[in-house]
């Protein structure tokens, strides 16, 4: 027997866990609304899928976008020949401007500090290796996304402690909270070498305000440790109120900028996780070199670069595409949240993001793990819906799942909503058709009907589910 | 001040600033035919840019490679979509093919068993994740790729043992040269955990015979360590004999499989290092597994898998181009170093790459690594050529240099070539009349009445090949 290495023969790649079951139970029978009306429908993923047609009309109108037009192919030598960490330049002032721009032009960022990555998963990555040595730690409060146990652990070195966040209080992350996680790890002789906070927050779609900011950058000065803001779904904030970044932030309180550093990438923002475009923000200089450095490790291919600079240089595109995205996904979310609430479903109040963080906690027999997995598997294998176990988040307390609504077109969401209800009705829930769920505010008349929320644009995707069933990448 | 990890503020990122003069001398003041005439020529970088033409003209005649044109706008969402670490199956299928292909179709390649990575420095990267822990070593024969201390090494904490070749024998990798560094390592308590070749070899630009093959899968499986074969100037040997890839020798020795791994990439071989297309093909299921799950650090960009799965599933195209490329590289290859044989610079007898080991020993004022970086120098400074000092490779012996020829117009290299005739001359090399003397180690089979006036019309390329956009190229190969 051949010896490979230690990282290879373990479990850190995070793909042990019985989270699993539900994505082989949705690859083995993934819903079709012809060919498998029965199937499983995939609410596990937190894509983007609202936008494509208007991204589509755009890139039909700029055929300069690609290298294999007659309008672009003249660039393509130039383009498949670019190797440079740099990053084309069109490319990083296009993003630069992006970034501001989802931000209400409230701030600007500079593109000689944007590094490329190989999708958020690789900007993670190579921040952890940038920050901490093996075996020192980064806070991550609770719930967050499980990729991060991959990503900033499995290759580094590197540990995550928890900051338990907690219901009662909408899970905000307490400076009591951060002081607790923080003595824990110094307890456990753990060196903590920084923060991760997700903002907007994966899983619970809610917004971090600007106080609670504001202490965070306040607690990581007093620590002096790092302070990471993954903002990955800055762009899929659709309700009032509006973003706060890091980055405004850092303009109205005193803060050593060296601690400072954003991961972004247009996986969610622009429904484009198949290109790969990761990008790590520092504003500590040292870090921005390290970073570019290491990004030979997952350039973006120059092919998607060039398209990336074409689109988002266009400042209609770019200005009309933020406003329809957070306008489509209101809708979308909207129309869920309260067709849910009707059959006595509620979620935390959220205003961002591709998901709802729904509260099942009254389904539960007990208010155990254990408990929270049955009911899992039953909304799998009964109810036939991929969604994702607060447990999978590390939440602290069972009951609590994640749930997409913007990977998926219109029919197949009222065929889930569907299901939904006749699981309810089974299970002899009240069904009270006019009761507001206390969590999910709607200030909408019960009277409203379904099509206030349609788009007439929205069309059925060509495939519901990715042509490969196979999708490990969970998100 | 915020402390930053020990990797950060390391230089295990290998960027040896005794190097960086010839770097900054060409982009302070790179050539340009019209705009600067007397800028520094980019001979260090090893880009293949002689078949452009060849593959815009593919291009144009396929719009659905695109996923932006009206051909290819209905695959847009699905492929945006696509995150999936097994790749898109086309693509590896495609990949699989052209990689058979390559290799005469002397061999098939398992589309399951294509990893992808981020280019080949995220697939070295990967396979060293993958095979070692920290503190553990890979052999590699010296001269080498300088990018591998930093792909094998920097984040992984994995050590590099040179496996010393000597220019006497054409810097063969021999078994005692293999058995002296095992042992070397031995003695240092270094553990072994594998062997990494390149084949066809950078920067020498030979590639392995089939014996010597034989003796290195010997040689692993007797020690029980894994062989990484870096394959990524497969498609670039230009002349006979042929090209014999690691995955031919295992169909015909006895060998454990699970010691195998190719790393490859569309670099070199179609000339697209920007579209970071690394592959990692291991023989190895749990390897397999565990470098799958890892790409998703660097996956290929959907986009970029559609256009290439497009192009290679398209066998025309390929055996074509695999032909074209050889024919170019052939002519290029010759033109340079017949040319330079006449003006008495030899190199290493080469049937690959895209570079020469050009033999500058002679120029030297002594037999020191100084006197290399003082010959470099000159060549910079005066000369305005980049090439690149046999020392950045780890080369054992002084006055060796890689010269790339294939990133440039025939123009541009027609200029090149008259700057080194000139400095020739003026440091009173015997400028050698065609009729006489060939390079001992350049076996040329031309006829020796053969005239310097011989229109270089015979080896010109296509009139479309044109100097580089960008000059700007940070990532050294």
């Amino acid at each position: 027997m051949v010896a490979i290495s230690k990282i290879a023969t373990g479990n850190g790649h995070g793909e042990d866990s019985p989270y699993f079951d539900g994505w082989k139970a949705y690859e083995t029978n993934p819903f079709h609304p012809i060919d498998r009306p029965d199937g499983v429908i995939q609410m596990g993923l937190a894509e983007n899928q609202l936008c494509f047609n208007f991204i589509e009309k755009w890139v039909m109108e700029h055929p300069e976008a690609s290298l294999c037009s007659a309008e672009g192919v003249n660039k393509f030598k130039e383009t498949a020949l670019f190797q440079d960490y740099h990053g084309m330049p069109e490319f990083r002032e296009a993003v630069a401007k992006f970034m501001g721009k989802v931000r209400g032009g409230r701030v600007k960022f500079d593109p000689d500090r944007i590094v490329m990555s190989g999708g958020a998963t690789g900007a993670h990555e190579m921040v952890a290796f940038c920050l901490a040595d093996p075996g020192e730690a980064f806070l991550v409060p609770t719930p967050y996304y499980p990729g991060f146990d991959r990503d900033l652990r499995w290759r580094t070195g590197v540990e995550l402690v928890p900051v338990v966040c907690e219901s009662s209080n909408n899970f905000k992350i307490t400076r009591a909270a951060l002081e607790a996680a923080y003595e824990k790890a110094k307890e456990a002789n753990l060196r903590v070498k920084g923060l991760l906070i997700t903002n907007p927050s994966n899983p619970l779609g809610t917004i971090l305000d600007r106080d609670t900011l504001k202490g965070i950058v306040k607690f990581i000065n007093e620590k002096n440790i790092h302070l990471i803001g993954d903002e990955i779904y800055a762009a899929t904030v659709f309700m009032e109120p509006e973003f706060v970044s890091i980055s405004e932030i850092i303009e109205e309180v005193e803060c050593n900028r060296d601690l400072i550093h954003i991961v972004y990438s247009l996986s969610k923002d622009m429904g484009f996780p198949g290109f790969r475009v990761g990008i790590v923000y520092s504003y500590n200089d040292a870090v921005v070199s390290c970073a570019r450095k290491m990004s030979s490790f997952g350039l973006v291919s120059s092919q998607t670069q060039h398209l990336i600079a074409t689109m988002l240089s266009d400042d209609d595109f770019v200005d009309s595409f933020i406003v329809e995205s957070k306008e489509q996904l209101f809708k979308r979310h909207e129309y869920f949240t309260l067709s849910l609430s009707e059959v006595g479903i509620g979620s935390l109040k959220s205003n961002a993001g591709l998901f709802i963080w729904m509260d099942l906690r009254k389904l539960l027999k007990e208010k155990t793990l254990d408990a929270e997995m049955d009911l899992w598997r039953v909304i799998i294998n009964e109810v036939k819906l991929n969604v994702s176990p607060g447990s999978s988040f590390h939440c602290d307390e069972p009951g609590w799942f994640r749930v997409c609504f913007a990977n998926m077109d219109v029919n197949t969401m009222e065929v889930a909503l569907l299901r939904i209800t006749t699981f309810m009705h089974k299970h002899n829930e009240a069904m009270v058709p006019r009761k507001l769920c206390r969590r999910a505010s709607l200030k909408l008349s019960l009277s409203r009907r379904r099509d206030d929320f349609m788009s007439q644009n929205m069309m059925s995707p060509h495939s519901p589910i990715p042509q490969s069933p196979l999708v490990r990448a969970r998100t």
